[in-house]
This record gives structure tokens, sequence and C-alpha cells, in this order.
């Protein structure tokens, strides 16, 4: 058992803020007939994330324009509104009114139907994440099995894409794509494993709940506080921006090769459709890193418990949104072969020997003294550094900075 | 979706093979450009490939061609000096330079201590601009989403600043004249430029630490595009892609023209001859670019700009050929001359740096991948004003 918190706190669970959300669900639900109250209590869900995301996805857009011109020396966009802000309402405006091209060789039914699944797929992520204390969409048994299913068949919309086209760089993006999704999918959910290892179930919720409480009061039982959780998280983190095709791995849609990859052949409101699922994709994805790893809406520390469970949940979402952001201003892009083989010889082996560096993470629990709590954090620790610093130097084996001669 | 029909073209090399193979089956032909993002204005390569590997690479190019040297014979030799500008439009000074060279030569005039002085200054500023612009649009190519390019460009603005306070234009200088310069430094364009030039080498710290050791980076151009000094030097490669390679082969210390004997200044030579290589030289290149521009700002004598004895109109230099070429910041900038008494040049042909250069595209490119041949294409430093002419 964790000593007692160094802070008294009120029950958070009874909180105004906290229960605000229930408050107008009930609300809602009230007007209709008692017969109708769960299906309105279900579209309520579902006009609220559909709305909310989108909402969201506006902003990360002009978040992500301003954070890339921050990064390079620039205002970015700043004359659409007060500092910019109505800048997506205008983007959403230019890509209505402009005209929908579908080349006449292009497979008309596929070529359309692409967006829309792939917008309507990467929603569907959204179903299962625990936003807050109270807040579950969808309270499912098999939460993270349906979310990577969901988020695995988006792929397949950008390879229906790719093909539907009829255009060569569309094709060649989604072989790419499929490519991708061999390799990442794999480091992706072997990286996930140990956190259901540990946690004890596919519940959202319940790996939540597995990471409550503080040592302290102030140390979070968060997973990505233990040697396993550390490593899983970098490995979910970096299969996570392949997984949504961002820099450094966005080789589908490669601006530099293959002017748009399969977005070529796009145009007006689908095109946007595309940028939709893939902020919609990296959200869910940044939303399930924050569950698996970070807590989920588990305050940091005892005494910040009073900000609602929600909020917590959101902030983190942003944070590790702004590093996906950060790191796309940064890097430049894989070659084709060089993510598979990172995927395969680096990746993969790292998450199966994080399985079995979670597994003595379980297996030395009941170690107790702080010799044992040592040399078990030691272990730990050896059994992910050791693993990653060999992998490494092998997989930039044959890289380095050179030194230059001058001519006499 | 998959070429058919087309007759395979004769080989180059070992490695291309038709696109109807019955034991490899069909490959791609993809038509890369001349709308491309990453074809540095209208270039155009017919690339064939096998899953994504590159199996053949034809460019094509003269969609910008506007009859350059046929203009040239037509016009006056002071009339050609602003269309020298649009042939490397980054590189206007060095342009510039090298055709005044060229009439220099034909009607033998010789420029004062000054004005050689101010080309050299701004022939090592072309370089710096040149040189990091290249970088960035290199990384661009890589897949950064433009950062190292709007660095480079910051820094750019500053040098072009200083060209628009010289000559009234930012791009399009037509600056240098035959026997010298069109006006003269002032003492507070040399003060920025001074420290211009000063703070330059934090600039390129910068852009090192973000670029040099970066894996990815290194990853994706070390022994891509090799290319060896025997192919370079039978291609006629100048620059620093052939420097890359390891030939010392540098204008400014093998003709000697202008003023650079006087100069303090390195030649950093590659030995592996890959696109990282010739990203690295252009690096060094600039820091001993600084190191020239230091030299040249410290060391700026009074005088005269211009040859007493120049004639600037109606200049009808004897009958004879000169050949004037300086290292510009892609390779050699040759202008060569015919005169037959009159106004016009008989002739005027000019050797493009980077329209040479771009020969050995597929041999560089051969067994590497679209993604290669991209940034392959970007480390060559291309600007079609100058190949299409």
């Amino acid at each position: 058992m964790p000593p007692a918190p160094i802070f008294a706190t009120l029950d958070p669970d009874r909180a105004f803020l906290e229960r605000a959300p229930l408050l107008v669900r009930d609300f809602v639900t009230g007007l209709f007939p008692p017969s109708l109250q769960w299906l309105a209590g279900n579209l309520l869900a579902v006009v609220v994330i559909v709305l909310f995301f989108a909402s969201l996805f506006a902003l990360l857009t002009l978040a992500e324009r301003k954070i890339l011109g921050r990064i390079q020396n620039r205002p970015g966009p700043n004359r659409t509104g007060p500092a910019g802000l109505l800048q997506p309402l205008a983007d959403a405006v230019k890509t209505l009114v402009k005209e929908d091209i579908v080349p006449r060789a292009a497979d008309q039914v596929l070529h359309f139907l692409a967006p829309v699944v792939l917008v309507s797929l990467a929603l569907m992520a959204f179903a299962v994440l625990p936003y807050g204390r109270h807040l579950v969409p969808v309270e499912l048994d098999a939460a993270v099995l349906y979310f990577f299913a969901a988020g695995a068949a988006t792929e397949l919309a950008v390879f229906m894409a790719g093909w539907a086209s009829r255009n060569k760089y569309s094709l060649l993006a989604a072989m790419r794509a499929l490519a991708q999704l061999i390799s990442y999918e794999l480091p992706l959910l072997l990286s996930v494993v140990p956190v259901v290892m540990l946690a004890g179930t596919l519940s959202t919720t319940g790996i939540v709940a597995a990471q409550a409480g503080w040592t302290y009061g102030v140390i979070p039982h968060w997973h990505v506080l233990t040697p396993w959780g550390a490593a899983g998280f970098l490995l979910f983190f970096v299969s996570a921006l392949a997984e949504s095709n961002r820099s450094p791995f966005d080789l589908p849609e490669a601006e530099s090769e293959l002017i748009a990859g399969h977005l070529t052949e796009y145009s007006g409101f689908k095109y946007a459709l595309f940028f939709m699922a893939e902020y919609f994709g990296m959200t869910a994805l940044c939303g399930m890193g924050v569950t698996l790893f970070l807590g989920g809406w588990q305050a940091p520390c005892a005494f910040l418990e009073f900000i609602p469970s929600y909020a917590w949940f959101f902030a983190k979402l942003l944070l590790l949104l702004g590093v996906f952001m950060w790191i796309r201003g940064t890097l430049p892009r894989l070659r084709i072969d060089q993510l598979t083989r990172f995927a395969w010889k680096f990746l993969v082996p790292l998450a199966l020997i994080n399985l079995g560096t979670a597994a003595f993470w379980q297996l030395s629990a009941g170690w107790s003294g702080p010799a044992l709590q040592l040399a078990r954090w030691l272990v730990a620790l050896a059994l992910v550094a050791g693993p990653f610093t060999l992998l490494g130097r092998r997989l930039s084996a044959g890289v380095a900075p050179r030194t230059y001669r001058y001519a006499a | 979706m998959l070429a058919s029909g087309s007759a395979a073209a004769p080989f180059s090399s070992a490695s291309v093979r038709p696109v109807h193979d019955e034991f490899h089956g069909d490959l791609l032909e993809v038509s890369m450009g001349p709308h491309h993002p990453s074809t540095h204005g209208v270039f155009r390569m017919m690339v064939t490939l096998d899953g994504e590997t590159i199996v053949r690479l034809k460019p094509v190019f003269g969609y910008l061609h506007r009859n350059h040297e046929k203009l040239g014979e037509n016009t006056t030799y002071l009339g050609s000096m602003p269309y020298t500008d649009r042939l490397d439009y980054l590189c206007s000074m060095t342009n510039n330079w090298a055709y005044a060279l060229a009439v220099e030569k034909l009607a033998g005039l010789v420029p004062p201590e000054r004005a050689e002085y101010i080309r050299i200054i701004l022939a090592e500023l072309t370089r710096l601009i040149n040189h990091s612009g290249l970088i960035g649009f290199l990384m661009q190519d890589t897949g950064c989403s433009g950062t190292p390019l709007m660095y480079a460009f910051r820094e750019r603005e500053k040098v072009l600043d200083l060209f628009e306070a010289l000559s009234g234009s930012r791009m399009m200088c037509n600056y240098q004249r035959f026997g010298g310069c069109r006006v003269d430094l002032t003492p507070a364009w040399v003060d920025s430029a001074r420290r211009l030039v000063d703070a330059f080498p934090r600039f390129l710290d910068e852009f090192e630490a973000l670029l040099t050791g970066n894996e990815i980076f290194m990853a994706r151009t070390q022994g891509v595009g090799r290319l060896s000094p025997e192919l370079a030097v039978n291609a006629g490669l100048t620059g620093p892609v052939l420097r890359a390679t390891g030939v010392g082969h540098d204008l400014r210390k093998v003709d000697a023209y202008g003023l650079y004997p006087r100069f303090d200044f390195r030649v950093p030579i590659g030995a592996h001859g890959d696109t990282y290589d010739r990203y690295m030289i252009r690096v060094l290149e600039m820091r001993e670019s600084v190191q020239i521009l230091q030299q040249a700002l410290r060391d700026l004598p009074a005088g005269p700009i211009m040859d007493p004895k120049a004639k600037l109109r109606g200049l009808r230099p004897k009958a004879g050929e000169a050949y004037g070429r300086i290292e510009g910041a892609k390779g050699e900038i040759g202008f060569f001359l015919i005169s037959d008494g009159s106004p016009n040049p008989y002739r005027y042909r000019i050797r493009p740096p980077s329209f040479i250069n771009l020969t050995v595209l597929e041999d560089l490119c051969l067994g590497h991948t679209v993604a290669d041949a991209v940034i392959i294409l970007g480390s060559i430093d291309i600007v079609l004003g100058e190949v299409d002419r």
C-alpha cells in the first residue's frame, strides 16, 4: 500500500466541474421519454464527439501551421481574423467551393468512397477513449482491440484512394502505405501488449484505473514511469508517428517525391476529408497513448485533482500532439527501405524484449525492501537499455559524420 | 497503368532493362515533371521503375529554352549583360562577372584593383546564398517541411538586401561592366556587409547542428548517388559536384583569375562522391567563402572602379575570340565570344555548369529509389534558367 498522500483532498468524484458533463447529459436525455433515453444518450455522445473533434481538428490545423511557422522563423497564418484565428473557417469555405475533380480513368465508386471510409474509420476510434472520470462513450471489454482494429482499417482506405485514382504517384503511395502498415502495426501492437498484460484487462477504463494513485501523493503510478512503460511509450509513440503517416514517416504522401501521394488526384472537400482523417488518426493515437501510458485522465499529483479529469486528459493529449508537430518541423523523411528496416530490425525486437521486461516487472512485484527494489529497477533498466544500445548501434552501422580534407 | 508498346531505348548501362521482360514482368514508367514539386523548375525525368527502384532515367529539358545564345548574337555586348542575369537567376553577380571577363579578354580591358575586390566580395556573397539556398532545397527534397529552407532564406534575404542597396535589384543585379563595376560601394554598405559576414558562421553552426549529424539525413544521403572521380572528370563536371569526388579542381586556384591568389583560402574535397559529400563540401566552401569575404572587406583598397579605357556603348572589339570562365557557385561558368569587329558578337556561347553537371544524373540514380533520385537531383544543384538557356 502506498503511504497516505501529503495533501488531503476533497472527494474529486463529487466536484461540480467533474460532474458537469454528466449533468448536461442527464438534462438532455431527460427531455426524451424513458424508453428512448438510451438512444438519446448514445446519439448525444456521437454528436458531441463528431462536433468536438471536428472543431479540435480545425484548431489543430491552425496550431500546426502556427507552430511550424514559429519553428521556421515566420509568423504563420495571421491575416484572417484576430491572430489568424478564423483561418480554419476560411480554409473550410475554400475547400467547399472548390471544384471536385475526378479523373476520367479513376474508379469512380472507390475514388468517392475512400475519403468517406477513411474519416468514418478514423472517427470510430474515438468511441472507446476514456476522456474523463465518467466520460467513456462506449464501455467495451475489448476496447484496446477495437481501437487498433479500427486504426488498421484506415490504411485500407489509403490504399483504396491510391488504387482508385489511376495515377502512378498514387499507386506508388498506396504500395508504400501497405508496406508501412504491415511494418508498423506490429510494433504498435506489441508495445501495447505489456500494458494489457500488467493491467490484466483490454478495457481502457480498466487500464486507466490500473494507473491510479500516487506515491507520497506526488509520484503518479503511470506506466510511463516504469522502465518497461517508458520503453513501451517510446515504441508506441514512434509507431504511432508511422501509423498516422506523420513526419518522419510521411512516405505515402511524400510531397517532394510523389507530389501528394495518394492525395494527388483529390481536390476540394474530399482532400479536406483526408486531412481531417489524418488529424483524427493522430489525435486518437495520442489519446490512446495518454490512456495506456500517461495515466489517462489521472492528475499528475494528488493535490491537483481539483482540476477536472477531462482537462488533464486533453492537456496531455495536446502535449503529445505538440510533440508530433515539433517533430514535423525538425526531421527529414526516411526512405521506404529504411522505414521497414527500422520497424523489423529495431522496433519489433525491442517491443518483444520489452514484453519480457514487463513480465519480469510483474513477477518481481512482490520484492520488498530497498535493496531488492533497487535490484528490480536495475535489472529492468538493463533489459531496456542494453538491447536498445546494441540494436541501435547495428541500425546506424556505416553511417557516421565524416571529416574532410583540403586540396593542396 | 503499366507502360506498354514503347520500344526499349538503346541501353547505356548494365542495369537498364526493357519495359517488358518475360523474366521480370512489366516495369512502371513514370514521367516525373515537368510539373513536379522537386524538379527545381520545369525539368522532367522519365523514370522506369521496378517497384520503387530506378532502372532507367532519361532527363528531358528545354521547357525553359528562350534562345539565349542567338539573342546574344543579335544584341550589343553591353545589351547582353542583363540577359546573363537570367541564366542562373540565383547567381546573377557571377554570371555578370564571367561575361565581363570574356569581353575584357576580347577588348583588352583591365579592371582596377578596387573593382576586382568588389567582384570577389559579390561573388563570394553569391556563393553563400547559392549554397545555403541549395542546402535548404535539398533538405526540402529530403522531407524536412521547410525549416532548413526558411533558415537559409532568412540569410539569403540579408544578402539580397545588400545586392538591392548596391545594384537596385535583388536578383537581376546587372552590376558588372566590362572593365569594372557599375556603382561604387559606400562605406555604410561595407559596414553592413562586414556585420553580415561576421554573423554568418553562427548561422552555419546552427545549420550544421540541425543537419550535419542528423541520423536520418546521414542515412538518406551517405552512399546515395555515388559518383566516381573518373566519370566526373570524363563528363566534364565542375564545381562542388566534382570536388565531392575528391578532385581538387577549383578555378579560383587553377586559373587564379581576378585577385584570388592574394587571398588565403582552402579548397575542401570529398572522398566518397555521394550526396552527403556534396552537401558537406558546400558547407565547408561557405566557411572558406566567409574567410575570403573577411579578408576582402578588410583590405578593400580605395580607387577607381572602372578601367579608363573602357567603353560601354558602341563597344567594337577587334576581330578575335575569347573565353572567360570563373568558378561560379555551381561550377565553371564560361562565356565564349567570337568578334568580327561589329558591335554584336559573331558567336556567343555559354558553358553552363549545371547543364553539364546534370548529364550524369542517370548514372547517379540507377539502382536507387525515387526518393533518392529526388535528393540526388537536389544535390547536383541545377537552375533551369541556366540548363535550358
